[in-house]
């Protein structure tokens, strides 16, 4: 069955990119959305097995990979509860992105294409969380990566959309080198790939040390972080992650698979996979806390100034993916999966209604120019309403809340709860995002979908207002001062509405209806059954903390909410004032800390200086000009010389036959006649 | 007293001419074949003296020998002129370059 699941989606990928325009669109279309409900459909019984208990844990081989001397890999697919849980995430969401890009890409000219990319970053992904060796993990790793490539650069006439492609690919590759690396040194400290037989052994190499770069360092600490790296590369963690915004240049429903399900949850499936070794590592884990929730909090600051509605939830994901980290660091794995579980529901949900919003909003993805939109599109406010809720964190203690609710305070308690130096910090950053959270997700409600149209100065409306106009559909009885500009902004179609809807449900009820399985001391160390490591000590000092750490989410998740509506709907001038007040701090957030113009100094500037050099003095100058040119010119030059002789006028000749026969004679008389 | 030396110094300073005639000459290839004329004469003029100096006759026929070629070839010579000519339009040496690499 695992085969079907993980397989479907490369079939359908295959037979939608091979046949493209042969097969048409709708049967390309048909076979990729049928092949990831299918895939959906059969992962929903394993994961709800897992939580009754009738499942269990079982390794499905399917092929030899690589058999060379102690190196043994092979293709073999491993289900257990983690690997259930991201089964369920990754086809569901996946699933209804598929449906979503029906209604989204409808006007797209080559719709199949990117039906078979959505396809196969699903199954990269598939081969990723079913792994049961580093090796085969690694290739759905750099599968997803080549994939979201080709997705991001889907529209590879823009050339933003290429350099954002470029760049993200780059990016991951700095990442991904240590996670290579980390492969290598695994491989050479336990001499095997194979993930069961590393974690097994974790315990024999307590204390072992190992040379590199010159240092002798502990080598589970050593091992552990490489591996981070490439999980920071992957999950957009504060230094590799600015790809993760430029990635908003691909269609919407990609940035909705990227963002929920199939690209950055890879680094914490990876880390939570290999929890047992994070655990051995101390420091290690310290340093995953910390990065965590510097990037928590880095990317909730730059949320609040953005004004693209797509990147406010891009750096609202990338601080999420720091509460997972900083969650796994200080030993909350299940608390991490759980809230990349609900997540992965409330935005995708997010990210889908943005798409609408832009849908309806003739492509402007300025917040700045919505306004007043919860009239025109009810139904994508009340989903978007959902996935604000969700990730906001409302709830009430005991009674019932929506899915963030539940993940992010079990984050929140668990860091406090940790009593480490580490933890200690983690919490009150993460009570300091949660706020940030709270007041950039409102932000970009009250902006979209409250107060009064504001779209008479987007250029994107303008146009459909003209194309309206001369189409003779508009009925001119409006003035040039109306800020709507006659523009009525229309809700998505059925295929755009009914995931909103699915993703939804999962939003409001996916906390409350799994936190159990996944939280508590006793069902969730039954439910993990050792798939990751479960701290059961964690989990039960997490119910005893004090009432104020429980309150603290709620506390600032109503205060982010009031700033917000304060800011943005009672007295919109407010936030005009905060920012001259604040030049400097405000430039500082909306240029996003100046990471990119840092990187452009220090990596890209040099880079490109180098290979100038290297192409102009190296190559052009040096090589091509004594080597190949060079010759060339030689050749030319002489023939040159050598056409003059051949003047044609048979005067000349006859004078070199002359002077010929003059030095023959003369030879003769006076040199070789003796 | 007319001597051998001053028969080689008329046929050398013969032989030069005819040389220079056709090197230098731009213009004419009438002027071409009247030098190559010229360097035939400076020729018999040498093998003449040389006979009369050693007495043996063999000289005086080659140079009748010569005589006969020479006319011959000016006769071929100015067949090649006259229908160079007709199907060119000049006889001037510069345009005569058709074999230029």
């Amino acid at each position: 069955m695992i085969q079907i699941i993980v397989f479907l989606p490369l079939v359908a990928a295959l037979i939608a990119g091979l046949g493209n325009r042969m097969i048409g669109n709708v049967p390309a279309k048909l076979v990729t959305t049928a092949g990831l409900f299918g895939s959906c459909a059969l992962a929903w019984p394993i994961f709800i097995g897992f939580l009754s208990g009738s499942s269990h844990e079982q390794v499905v081989h399917v092929l030899s990979f690589i058999h060379s001397g102690g190196l043994t890999v092979d293709w073999a697919l491993r289900v257990d509860a983690l690997t259930a849980v991201m089964l369920v995430v990754v086809t569901s969401v996946s699933a209804l992105v598929h449906l979503y890009s029906w209604g989204y890409m409808a006007e797209d000219d080559s719709q199949p294409r990117f039906f078979a990319y959505l396809s196969l970053f699903t199954f990269a992904m598939l081969m990723l969380v079913t792994a049961d060796s580093l090796v085969q993990m690694f290739f759905g790793w750099e599968g997803v990566g080549l994939a979201s490539y080709l997705l991001i650069g889907f529209w590879y006439r823009k050339p933003s959309a290429n350099a954002a492609a470029m760049k993200a690919f780059v990016v991951n590759r700095v990442g991904d080198f240590g996670f290579s690396l980390g492969i290598f040194g695994t491989f050479l400290v336990f001499g095997s790939v194979s993930i069961p037989y590393i974690l097994t052994h974790v315990p024999t190499v307590a204390g072992v040390t190992i040379g590199f770069l010159g240092m002798r360092v502990d080598v589970m600490t050593l091992l552990c972080i490489l591996l981070f790296i490439g999980a920071m590369g992957k999950s957009a963690q504060l230094g590799l992650h600015t790809w993760l915004p430029d990635a908003m240049e691909g269609p919407t429903p990609v940035s909705a698979l990227i963002h929920a399900a199939t690209m950055v949850t890879a680094g914490v499936f990876m880390v939570c996979r290999l929890s047992p070794m994070f655990v051995a590592s101390p420091t290690a884990s310290a340093m995953v806390t910390y990065i965590g929730a510097a990037t928590a909090f880095f990317a909730a600051t730059v949320g609040t100034c953005q004004t693209d509605i797509k990147r406010v939830i891009a750096y609202s994901t990338c601080s999420q993916l720091g509460y997972m980290f900083f969650a796994a660091g200080v030993g909350a794995y299940n608390a991490a999966m759980f809230h990349l579980f609900t997540h992965a529901f409330f935005k995708a949900l997010l990210f889908l209604g943005a798409g609408s919003v832009i849908h309806a909003m003739h492509h402007e993805q300025d917040m700045r120019y919505y306004g007043g939109l919860w009239r025109k599109i009810p139904l994508t406010f009340a989903a978007m309403m959902a996935g604000t809720l969700a990730i906001t964190g409302v709830g009430l203690g005991g009674v019932f809340g929506f899915a963030g609710f539940y993940s992010k305070d079990a984050i929140i308690e668990a860091t406090y709860a940790a009593h480490s130096e580490a933890g200690g910090i983690a919490f009150f950053i993460a009570v300091f995002a949660a706020l940030l959270t709270s007041f950039y997700s409102w932000r970009l409600v009250f902006l979209t979908f409250f107060g009064t149209p504001r779209w008479a100065g987007s250029e994107h409306i303008q146009h459909a207002a003209h194309d309206a106009h001369g189409h003779g559909h508009d009925d001119h009885s409006h003035g040039h001062d109306d800020p709507t500009l006659g523009y009525q902004p229309h809700e998505s179609p059925l295929s755009m509405l009914v995931p909103l809807g699915l993703l939804g449900l999962g939003a409001v009820f996916a906390g409350f209806a799994f936190s159990g399985h996944f939280l508590d001391p006793e069902h969730g160390k039954a439910f993990w059954n050792g798939s990751l490591a479960f701290n059961s000590e964690l989990m039960e000092a997490r119910e005893g903390v004090p009432v104020f750490v429980k309150l603290s989410a709620t506390v600032v998740m109503l205060l982010g909410l009031l700033i917000a509506w304060w800011a943005y709907v009672r007295d919109t001038s407010i936030p005009a004032k905060f920012a001259a007040q604040f030049d400097i701090l405000y430039r500082f957030l909306l240029n996003k800390w100046y990471f990119d113009e840092l990187y452009d100094a220090l990596f890209v500037r040099p880079a490109m200086m180098l290979g100038r050099l290297l192409w102009h003095r190296g190559d052009e100058n040096t090589i091509d000009r004594f080597g190949p040119n060079g010759a060339a010119a030689f050749v030319a030059q002489g023939s040159r010389l050598a056409v003059k002789f051949q003047s044609g006028y048979l005067a000349s000749y006859a004078l070199v036959m002359l002077c010929g026969v003059v030095a023959a004679a003369t030879y003769f008389m006076f040199g070789g006649a003796k | 007293m007319i001597t051998l030396g001053h028969y080689l110094i008329v046929s050398a300073i013969l032989f030069v001419m005819g040389v220079l005639g056709i090197f230098i000459n731009r213009k004419n290839i009438i002027i071409i074949l009247m030098a190559i004329e010229l360097i035939l004469l400076s020729v018999n003029l040498n093998l003449v003296a040389f006979s009369a100096y050693l007495h043996d006759l063999v000289g005086q026929i080659f140079a009748m020998f010569v005589l006969t070629v020479a006319a011959g070839e000016a006769a071929i010579g100015l067949a090649i002129l006259v229908i160079y000519f007709r199907s060119r339009g000049t006889i001037a040496v510069d345009d005569v370059n058709r074999m230029k690499g």
